[in-house]
């Protein structure tokens, strides 16, 4: 009986490994699984924290002692800004990202990430991304005007070199992995939850990241559309920022904070799954008050966007702003401390066990209340006037940060750690890892509020003897170096553990969640058979899970057509509706990487034909990507389905594309309200907004190609309904008619940037309009490209009343083009018509 | 008579006393206040520090005797009833609480820092341009101008008209008060005022590039009498 169990086994791994297993040697670079990805992104992320931790180690060297000469402003300036930046967008999010990659699908009983080639893609724009702004340190040209590059310290007057170049496109570039990444997550999360996991099973763990996802998806765009004005008023003297011409400075520190302030909770909720994930566990009862977390998660991603001015509060904002934005800082607090004491509550019910990673998670709890707290005082206005800008803030904020990031994060590697090598950690060599991490990070940070308090601002490179700052700077500086001698023994650690650690059973920590079923090391294809679930507690309630799922008892255990699939469930209820089939390895993703790492390094060179080419060449192979989909024979060979099962997403009407698409467009939305926002915002407060007299788009020039735009998007909702009801009929010449509108939208948009008296380099008014015009113009050209790909796809046999889901995908981008078109139209052509000004 | 381990324990609370007085002091101290706009910011500071002090040791106490004590078996009610509790008082009343209490008191302490229109003796009106890296400072009442040295009246508030000629900047003088940041193309007001005559050191706060550790100003507060003469002394 057991033998054959085991022989059944053996035949389904054999099977399911053969689909899914990754490409060895350099065919690996190809290799798109969600596994492999997540670990490359933690494995990235930590050296490029370690590069961080190099500079802060410089940083506080330069700072032990008053008038040190260690470094000179120049490299110390440079230091701080690199801390900072690599620090936030080159350690925390892809760390934190590339754990939920290599979790999330294992979480919610999934084979893999709904869209693998984006996983790749989002890897490699990280890398590259991550390379290029790196390599600026070693060439001695790294941005050196703070991590919030605040203008006009950043424009092109006061920085001429390349150094702010370097992280304008870098970051961009690195954030187009973030968004990717988290683009994909929520699709994941939604839509590839084993069957019958509904929203109220799914593990909390999920649904921090989910909250995590969509901040990245409505927070970044807006410093994405910072970057790239800043980056034009830089290279092409558009003036946003130029208060001389009509920009504001401050409109900067707007866009930066609507995302900076996001950021800490995009890096804290990841962090505080990982405590709410483990505490349980290590309780052993289930977490107490399951429905309080995630109404708190909801709730903290909603308010951190109410929060950003916070950072602002000595700029000169009205007061009553002011206060609205202190009490909405402080009101942040509740959410997190329902946490805190969920938390408490289970293990005040439970009966804990006190391993490692609990230990790392009691110095989270002191290090991050401790920084919540002088997150609180920080948030009443006339106490901030004063500490503003000092080291106190350098203390709350690595508090918050390395207390709410970094510690749970420590936690959640050992706890996972067996989960990738199938080796248990050590307790001892851990344990001093964690007393000098943790005596270290108190030695520099707590005295350091003192620091702050006696007045010593941040980001100044020395400071006089006498001031009463240098015993406190160097207890600090001591104290960073014991904290740096802790996270090398921790890294030698886990480092160790791999050849040394002992065997890890199967459940080490007899935990409660999925991933402990796809075995330690993990299988390729996590699952042999999607199990239903009908608990929030799979491995507690059914401990038999493990086996049953191996044997092949549950959904989708067919391997012999060949396909990567997996199921594609209702977002609420998880009931099962469609298989998704999965693309296999891809060099796609790598080449466009490739592309974009041209596009960026060519931009910072400066030169912009190369630059154009290799946007050109990036864009067709996107194109190729979406060409290989679908029905697509090298992206579906086999069609058969087992008697029973759902249909394949391709013959229905929602697949994971749609929903993509979706997420996608709220990230663009995102960015389009940020422009918006930019307009009035400078309308109505820039010191030297000026309004033409006679507008340069008279209300008349643009309506064709409004008139254009609907009705194109009109027809093709047409189509859509028409695949709906089965009655298509020459779908073919309908795309192309479509495209054809598209393309006469784009001409006539041309038209009017070419012919309006437009003087976008001279007033911060024209300088928006064109980014408007051109905004609407990559939309109009991407919708006729994409609906004249859909007419070609027909005419293959790809797309019609069989295949009939992707036309409904490129209809939500027709859709978008088309209210940006009139939203435009509205607020920039008829608004200032109201406002009497142009 | 007193006893001996008194005078002792008097000796000790006068001891700790200073050494907690001097690790306050120091020229750019903001918990030496020497106006009340940095006074009230250090009384809020004490405030605050002691309170959070509390409740960090009782959440961290907590948690530890969570950890440690002998679980017991609940039914699951009790159970629920148990958590319930911890998250209404804990995760929801307390920080309510906390935060209602001190925005009440918060708030009105920062209105008291604006610049306000006074009922008696105007303000003395002083225009501070920052530069790359220097502070220049115009007496518009007077005609007079210095570079990275403010002389003012002790006793009477000034409103600082603070502007940039270049990057943004930030104008602090942490003993009388918060920070108001210099923008290109805008002006802020920053109301002070010191209460003695004295020396008062200030520094840019918003990093504005290379020399940004050395934009240092000193405020010199005089008594009103002997200002009169400086600024007689000063005049075109």
């Amino acid at each position: 009986m057991n033998t054959t169990a085991s022989e059944e086994q053996e035949r389904l791994h054999a099977g399911f490994h053969a689909v899914w297993a990754n490409p060895r040697g350099w065919r690996a670079l190809s290799l798109v699984n969600h596994t492999t990805l997540g670990l490359r992104f933690m494995g990235t992320a930590v050296v490029f924290f370690l590069i961080g931790g190099l500079l802060a180690m410089l940083v506080r060297a330069q700072l032990a002692l008053p008038n040190q000469r260690l470094l000179d402003h120049e490299l110390y300036n440079q230091a701080f800004t690199m801390h900072g930046t690599v620090m936030m967008f080159l350690f925390a999010v892809p760390m934190l990202e590339g754990l939920a990659v290599y979790l999330i699908p294992k979480m919610i009983g999934a084979r893999d990430l709904v869209f693998p080639r984006l996983t790749a893609l989002g890897y490699w724009c990280y890398l590259f991304g991550g390379l290029i702004l790196i390599s600026s340190l070693f060439l001695g040209i790294a941005p050196d005007s703070g991590w919030f590059m605040y203008t006009p310290l950043s424009s092109n007057v006061y920085s001429p070199g390349p150094n702010s170049d370097f992280w304008l496109l870098g970051i961009t570039f690195i954030e187009i992995s973030a968004l990717a990444t988290a683009v994909e997550l929520v699709v994941s999360i939604l839509r590839t939850r084993t069957a019958d996991m509904s929203l109220d099973r799914m593990p909390l763990f999920a649904w921090y990241i989910l909250g995590m996802a969509l901040m990245i998806v409505v927070g970044f765009p807006p410093l994405i559309l910072g970057s790239i004005l800043l980056e034009l008023e830089r290279a092409a003297g558009l003036p946003f920022f130029d208060v001389t011409r009509g920009g504001d400075p401050v409109l900067w520190q707007h866009l930066f904070w609507l995302f900076g302030h996001p950021e800490v909770y995009i890096i804290f909720l990841p962090a505080a799954g990982i405590v709410s994930t483990l505490i349980p566990v290590f309780a052993q009862r289930p977490i107490v008050g399951y429905r309080w977390v995630v109404l708190s998660i909801i709730t903290t991603s909603f308010l951190s966007f109410g929060l950003w001015v916070h950072h602002m509060f000595t700029v000169g904002i009205p007061h009553l702003a002011q206060a609205f934005f202190s009490a909405a800082s402080m009101l942040v607090a509740i959410p997190t401390a329902i946490q805190i004491f969920v938390w408490l509550a289970t293990l005040w019910t439970g009966r804990p066990l006190f391993r490692l990673p609990m230990l790392w998670l009691v110095g989270f709890l002191v290090v991050f209340v401790a920084g919540g707290l002088t997150g609180v005082m920080l948030a009443l206005v006339p106490f901030n006037w004063q500490v503003h800008d000092t080291h106190f803030i350098v203390a709350h904020m690595h508090y918050v940060l390395v207390g709410g990031m970094f510690f749970p994060m420590v936690a959640g590697l050992y706890y996972w750690l067996p989960h990738v090598s199938g080796r248990m950690p050590s307790e001892r060599l851990g344990r001093w890892g964690f007393w000098l991490t943790f005596v270290g990070f108190n030695l520099t940070f707590l005295i350091m509020h003192w620091t702050g308090l006696l007045g010593m601002p941040r980001r100044i490179y020395t400071y006089g003897a006498g001031l009463g700052w240098d015993l406190p700077n160097l207890v600090s500086s001591i104290g960073s170096f014991v904290m740096a001698i802790g996270i090398a023994a921790v890294l030698l650690d886990i480092a160790l553990h791999f050849r040394f650690g002992r065997i890890a059973p199967p459940n080490p920590w007899n935990a409660d969640t999925l991933e402990w079923a796809t075995g330690t090391p993990p299988r390729m294809y996590n699952f042999a058979s999607q199990p239903g679930c009908a608990t929030r507690h799979p491995l507690w309630d059914q401990p038999e899970l493990p086996e049953s799922i191996a044997d092949g008892k549950h959904w989708l255990s067919i391997f012999d057509h060949g396909r990567r699939e997996t199921l594609g469930t209702d977002p609420v209820s998880g009931k099962v509706r469609e298989i998704f089939h999965l693309p296999g390895n891809s060099w796609l993703p790598l080449l466009i990487a490739l592309g974009l790492a041209v596009v960026c390094i060519s931009l910072l060179a400066r030169s912009y034909a190369i630059a154009a080419l290799a946007a050109l060449a990036s864009v067709t192979i996107m194109l190729r990507w979406s060409w290989v989909n679908g029905l697509h024979p090298a992206a579906l060979a086999d069609l058969r389905t087992q008697l029973g099962d759902p249909p394949l997403h391709t013959h229905t009407f929602d697949g994971p594309g749609r929903w993509g698409m979706g997420v996608t467009l709220i990230a663009n939305a995102s960015l389009f309200l940020a422009l918006l926002f930019g307009w009035f915002y400078l309308w109505t407060v820039a010191p030297h907004w000026e309004a033409p007299a006679a507008s340069p788009l008279p209300w008349f020039v643009l309506l064709p190609a409004g008139l254009l735009v609907t009705i194109a998007t009109l027809w093709l909702r047409r189509i859509v309904a028409s695949l709906h009801r089965g009655t298509a009929a020459n779908l073919q010449m309908q795309f192309w008619g479509v495209a054809g509108l598209g393309l006469a939208y784009v001409a006539v948009l041309v038209q009017v940037l070419s012919t309006a008296p437009l003087s976008a380099t001279l007033t911060a008014h024209d300088a928006v309009i064109t980014v408007f015009l051109v905004y609407l113009l990559l939309h109009g050209a991407l919708a006729s490209i994409l609906a004249a790909l859909q007419a070609l796809r027909v005419r293959r046999g790809y797309v019609g009343p069989h295949a009939p889901y992707e036309p409904g995908v490129v209809g939500a981008w027709w859709l978008y083009t088309l209210l940006t078109f009139w939203l435009t139209y509205i607020c920039v052509v008829l608004f200032p018509v109201g406002w009497g000004g142009g | 008579m007193v006893a001996p381990w008194r005078g002792r324990v008097g000796h000790g609370f006068v001891a700790v006393a200073y050494i907690l007085l001097a690790a306050c002091a120091g020229p750019q101290s903001t918990l030496a206040p020497a106006g009340p706009a940095a006074r009230i910011a250090a009384n809020l500071w004490w405030g605050m520090f002691i309170v959070s002090a509390v409740v960090l040791l009782v959440i961290v106490g907590l948690w530890l005797y969570a950890l440690y004590r002998t679980p017991c078996d609940h039914d699951a009610v009790t159970l629920r009833r148990i958590g319930q509790r911890w998250i209404i008082g804990g995760g929801i009343i307390l920080p309510s609480v906390s935060v209602a209490v001190l925005l009440a008191f918060g708030i009105p302490l920062g209105h008291r820092m604006l610049p306000l229109p006074l009922p008696g003796d105007q303000p003395l009106r002083i225009d501070v341009m920052a530069h790359q890296w220097r502070w220049e400072v115009r007496y518009p009442d007077h005609g007079i101008v210095t570079n990275d040295r403010l002389v003012i009246p002790a006793g009477r508030a000034i409103d600082f008209h603070v502007g940039s000629a270049d990057v943004i900047h930030s104008f602090w003088v942490p003993r009388l008060g918060g920070k108001i940041d210099a923008l290109p193309g805008r002006t802020n007001v920053l109301r002070l005022r010191a209460d003695q005559p004295g020396e008062y050191r200030g520094q840019c706060a918003e990093f504005c590039g290379a020399e940004h550790a050395h934009m240092v100003f000193v405020v010199e507060a005089l008594d009103a009498a002997v200002f009169e003469d400086w600024v007689k002394t000063r005049k075109p």
